[in-house]
């Protein structure tokens, strides 16, 4: 089972927010999926490596060459609100 | 003749003999786009200024005589979730309703080169998060074959824009079934290819480790063909495959195709845990009759054993929600997507873009994989779930070294009505039941139209090893072959 209190813990970690009515239906909802998964322990996994991936686990790392990037103009291109070519956010130090 | 009902395969021969020119074909696509759209909705944002002009200079290029790519003039719908330059990119979601990408994804510079016309972007299910395109919010799509039903998902968009004859290719994602349950829904081929053959960058990721972007025909030497266009390895993807050896061959194919050859000695294991309860009994009818078809075209059939699949779902659903929650971190209302009008701190600026954009079922996942991952749980959750997902990979490492394929349902239901289980996510999510395996492994496989149910179309499963495509497009061009043969 799992709590409204841990629900509202868990929107915080994901920076959500429900509405009272949102977090009865979450709690409801999620437990159902959580009993369900719960199913796993059933499984003996002593010993057992994690799989993260399916492919051998080489880092590829490419040449520390420059090449060229997106231009700034095309990286801001999408935000709502930029001056002087970066990202405009509130102001936190007065 | 309509040739929005032609193959591509048909359509290409065409255009290279000069019977058609690309901008005809387009046109006519475009003409049936316009036709049918309002009642399927396959399509987010279409790109008919620039798919013209594209078909133009194809024509002109082959006017010329000049030398003209795999895919030359033919008609191609990419699904949202794939980053097109200067063409709106949504992912289905009110998060990404005006995000114009300033790159494309690999596998459509890949389109492009081969001279391929992207038509537009396909519906889905918001950041692919769902098995009906009703998590849209551009709206549901329908299935062609009935208005009143979904086209399965995350990429119904594209499996019913071909289905319904809108495009004559499509490019879809597939993370737990997602190329595989529209293409069944919908009549058509679809392709989740081995994890790494296809380069995922520019897919917007879902789940990073399962994701893979794959493709839709209306047969299988369409898919197929397709799928050759779009493979091989990419650097700018990590998890891309370096040169394989003994993956894909094709990139031509014999004018006649003598299906009765393909499966001849074939090893086809079926996995006697591939059932269930909620199992619809008219489905295994159908599968039992395209069992015994390639039975009779000289393939070796045995009963297998996978002992863990029965936990696939479950792992599944942690592996990837904590993928999720990771992945969809990103969208915070600062770089690029939508940003809430009212915050008053950096923190709510986060907390109102994310509530505000994201929809139901996105946010059902993200707090799932923040449970998943969180401190006290991620061991018992997470980590379990990935010792499972070892214990599967080892069942099929075994089962292959003695099998060519494997054989199952696409999906344990019929194509639903809309609105019949999208507040059921727990009924929805078993309908992935076969084909989330595959992506916990990174095997390859295909579902490939095998029969009817009072008009409704169903799927047979073909998996393969990793980068053992070779073995499933056999089996699908001998398969469909006995189909087309009335076997």
């Amino acid at each position: 089972m799992i709590t409204r209190e841990q629900v509202e813990h868990m929107a915080n970690l994901a920076k959500l927010k429900f509405s009272e009515e949102e977090i009865d239906g979450f709690t409801h909802k999620f437990s159902e999926v959580l009993s369900y998964v719960e199913k796993l322990n059933e499984v003996n996994t002593e010993g057992v490596e994690p799989a993260y991936g399916v492919n051998n686990h080489i880092q590829v790392l490419r040449e520390d060459v420059v090449q060229e990037g997106l231009s700034r103009e095309e990286v801001l291109q999408n935000i709502k609100e930029n001056q002087y070519g970066y990202f405009k956010l509130l102001k936190i130090v007065e | 003749m309509d040739i929005t009902k032609l193959s591509a395969f048909e359509m290409r021969k065409k255009i290279s003999k000069k019977e058609i020119s690309s901008k005809e074909l387009v046109t006519a696509h475009f003409n049936r786009i316009e036709e049918v759209e309002k009642n399927i909705n396959a399509f987010i944002t279409l790109n008919k200024e620039e798919a013209l002009k594209t078909a133009e200079k194809v024509d002109e290029k082959i006017k010329n005589g000049e030398q003209i790519g795999l895919l030359a003039g033919l008609p191609i719908g990419v699904k949202d979730n794939i980053v097109t330059k200067d063409l709106r990119t949504t992912c289905g979601s009110k998060m990404l309703e005006n995000f114009i990408p300033p790159y494309d994804a690999t596998v459509v510079t890949r389109i492009k080169e081969a001279d391929g016309i992207i038509m537009g972007k396909t519906n889905m299910d918001e950041f692919a998060m769902g098995s009906s395109t009703e998590t849209s919010y551009f709206g549901p799509t329908k299935n062609p074959i009935d208005t009143e039903r979904v086209p399965g998902g995350s990429s119904g968009g594209s499996a019913a824009a071909v289905k319904s004859g809108e495009v004559a290719l499509a490019l879809g994602t597939d993370t737990g079934g997602s190329i595989r349950q529209p293409a069944s829904y919908c009549d058509v081929v679809g392709i989740k290819p081995s994890y790494g053959i296809v380069s995922r960058y520019g897919a917007v990721s879902m789940a990073n480790t399962l994701d893979q972007v794959g493709v839709f025909g209306r047969d299988v030497r369409d898919a197929v063909f397709m799928l050759s266009a779009i493979t091989g390895y990419d650097k700018k993807d990590s998890t891309s495959f370096n040169n394989p050896e003994g993956t894909i061959i094709f990139g031509s194919f014999p004018e006649e195709i003598d299906y009765k050859d393909y499966l001849k000695g074939m090893k086809i294991g079926l996995p006697r845990e591939f059932t269930y309860e909620g199992m619809d009994p008219r489905i295994n009818e159908e599968i039992t009759k395209s069992i015994k078809m390639f039975e009779s075209l000289g393939a070796e059939i045995e009963e297998i054993s996978l002992p863990h699949i029965e936990y696939g779902l479950a792992a599944y659903y942690i592996i990837s929600t904590s993928e999720i929650s990771s992945n969809l971190a990103r969208f915070d209302g600062v770089k690029y997507g939508y940003r809430a009008k009212e915050y008053n701190t950096l923190d709510e600026l986060y907390i109102n873009s994310r509530t505000e954009a994201f929809g139901e079922e996105v946010k059902r996942r993200i707090m799932l994989g923040t449970y998943s991952l969180s401190r006290g749980y991620a061991d018992d959750h997470y980590k379990k779930a990935l010792k499972v997902r070892t214990l599967i990979k080892n069942d099929f490492d075994k089962a292959f070294s003695k099998y060519d394929i494997i054989l199952s349902p696409t999906c344990p239901v019929l194509p639903f009505k809309l609105g019949e289980k999208v507040n059921d996510p727990l009924a929805m999510y078993m309908g992935d039941l076969f084909t989330v395996p595959v992506n916990l492994a990174g095997l390859c496989s295909m579902s490939i139209p095998c029969g009817y149910v009072e008009g409704l179309p169903v799927g047979l499963q073909i998996i393969g090893n990793r980068l053992k495509e070779a073995n499933i497009i056999k089996a699908g061009l001998g398969f469909e072959g006995g189909v087309k043969n009335g076997l």
